[in-house]
């Protein structure tokens, strides 16, 4: 579904992304994983389209995305931290992005809209929000247009334990719909349990991308964060 | 497209400084009416507030509302929108309300108490004020990230077309004074939209002679239906060229 080829992305003489690859297709469910400053929110924002890589081309469903929007349809984002207008309450961003979606009611993907009780919420301004519920408005964002590919940048950073469950059960819920989902995250026991695949990316470099398995196998432990830990000891092992 | 322009118009319309812009400026031309018999006098008046007020809201406005809404441009890029239009959605936005503003503020006092061609004028040159201070706006807040720099550098281009330019201007006035460099002094006037705003209601207003030679260059130059059209143009020119670069430098910037 999405296809990364050749990727290089520099901020001045600062170099985030160095010759990344890429393939991605519907119902794989990729953790990305990397230190601090590796370059994942940039590697995120390439795809959608906020930043403009300095070469190389990212195709969706087999298009170049390059200053193309329309696919952006097709995309569920919810950014690490979550940006809305102050002034504008939560029911006047959902309805903004309705109206910009354009899809009919019924079709409308509410399950996380009430889980999270954002009803009870609609009038409060953005402004106003903690930095949990702000959260949960981008969860509920990024699920409720019925997305092919989710994107979640530290998607259980600053919910509750609650919260955070009903979150991955939605994960969990909508992998088996065939869709692609990223997750970039550093709690990597949220991830055990869902991922399929891991992307490893150190200093804007695709260190490796298997599966979770083969990354068992190969590091010989049973979780994720024992593997990436040994991963992150030891950094020339797996290159 | 028309959807970004809505809600950005319903969020400036409920803007405290927007308010307060308009009413300003609805009591300074009341009152200027009122107290002046004479309706070219109040014109006069009047154009100097403008020429000063209303090129000052306009890109110091601009440029923090382009600050503050940092967030929601970034919420906008990252759904199916093209960002050209979301940017010149913003700008239409900016631009309608500012010019709505001083239509009621200006505008309406104008046509009641001084309906003549060059009442009609100091309106059309404030409206158009409006929007080529947006649009410099557009294009400064776009090439700078950080906002205090942005806002420091859009109140220095304020002081430069407003008071520095016209400071040059006499210095040269003053150091080539024998030489005949008016025609170079109607070209040089293009360089500043608020200028060119000044001259152009001045002469309509029968101050010209009170200019001298350089006066009656000018009013050959704008007096007939070529050197008004061609002023004209530039002023359009003010508007577009930045939002053009402006747009043509958002739709490949990093957020």
């Amino acid at each position: 579904m999405i296809e990364i080829q050749h990727i290089f992305k520099d901020f001045g003489k600062f170099k985030v992304l160095k010759d990344i690859n890429l393939s991605l297709n519907g119902g794989e469910c990729v953790a990305l994983i990397g230190p601090n400053g590796s370059g994942k929110t940039t590697l995120i924002k390439t795809v959608l389209g906020m930043v403009v890589p300095s070469s190389g081309i990212i195709k969706f469903d087999g298009e170049n995305i390059q200053n193309k929007y329309s696919y952006r349809k097709e995309i569920g984002y919810m950014p690490q931290i979550g940006q809305y207008p102050e002034n504008m309450s939560i029911g006047q961003v959902l309805d903004m992005m309705k109206d910009i979606r354009k899809m009919p009611e019924d079709q409308l993907d509410l399950d996380l809209y009430h889980a999270f009780n954002l009803p009870a919420l609609l009038d409060k301004r953005m402004g106003t929000l903690s930095g949990g519920t702000r959260q949960k408005v981008s969860a509920c964002l990024a699920f409720l247009f019925n997305p092919k590919a989710l994107i979640l940048d530290e998607p259980t950073a600053g919910l509750d334990p609650l919260s955070s469950e009903i979150l991955k059960n939605k994960i969990q819920k909508v992998m088996n719909e065939n869709k692609l989902i990223i997750i970039s995250s550093h709690v990597l026991s949220d991830l055990d349990d869902l991922v399929s695949q891991i992307i490893y990316l150190q200093e804007g470099k695709l260190m490796f991308h298997k599966s979770l398995q083969q990354l068992k196998i190969d590091t010989g432990t049973d979780k994720l964060s024992k593997a990436i830990a040994q991963v992150m000891s030891v950094p020339n092992q797996t290159k | 497209m028309n959807k970004i322009i809505r809600y950005v118009f319903v969020d400036l319309l409920r803007n405290k400084t927007i308010i307060f812009y308009t009413l300003l400026l609805f009591a300074l031309s009341v009152s200027v009416f009122s107290m002046e018999d004479n309706y070219e006098k109040g014109l006069v008046s009047l154009l100097n507030i403008v020429l000063f007020v209303v090129p000052l809201v306009s890109i110091v406005f601009s440029s923090i509302y382009l600050y503050n809404s940092a967030e929601f441009i970034c919420l906008l890029v990252s759904q199916p929108l093209k960002r050209g239009n979301i940017w010149l959605s913003i700008f239409a936005g900016l631009a309608g309300t500012l010019c709505l503003s001083f239509f009621i503020g200006v505008g309406i006092p104008t046509l009641l108490y001084a309906f003549s061609s060059s009442g009609l004028i100091l309106v059309g040159c404030g409206l158009l004020l409006s929007v080529i201070f947006v649009s410099i706006a557009l294009w400064t807040s776009v090439l700078i990230r950080d906002k205090s720099k942005g806002i420091g550098l859009a109140i220095l281009l304020w002081l430069y077309f407003g008071l520095l330019f016209d400071a040059l201007v006499l210095f040269m006035l003053f150091q080539f004074s024998d030489y005949p460099i008016e025609n170079f002094m109607v070209g040089l006037s293009m360089f500043n939209p608020i200028d060119v705003c000044r001259i152009l209601i001045l002469l309509q207003l029968d101050l010209s002679a009170m200019m001298g030679y350089t006066g009656a260059i000018f009013r050959d130059f704008f007096g007939n239906a070529l050197g008004m059209s061609i002023t004209i143009a530039v002023l359009f020119l003010w508007a577009i060229i930045p939002l053009w670069l402006s747009v043509r430098y958002f739709k490949k910037k990093d957020l």
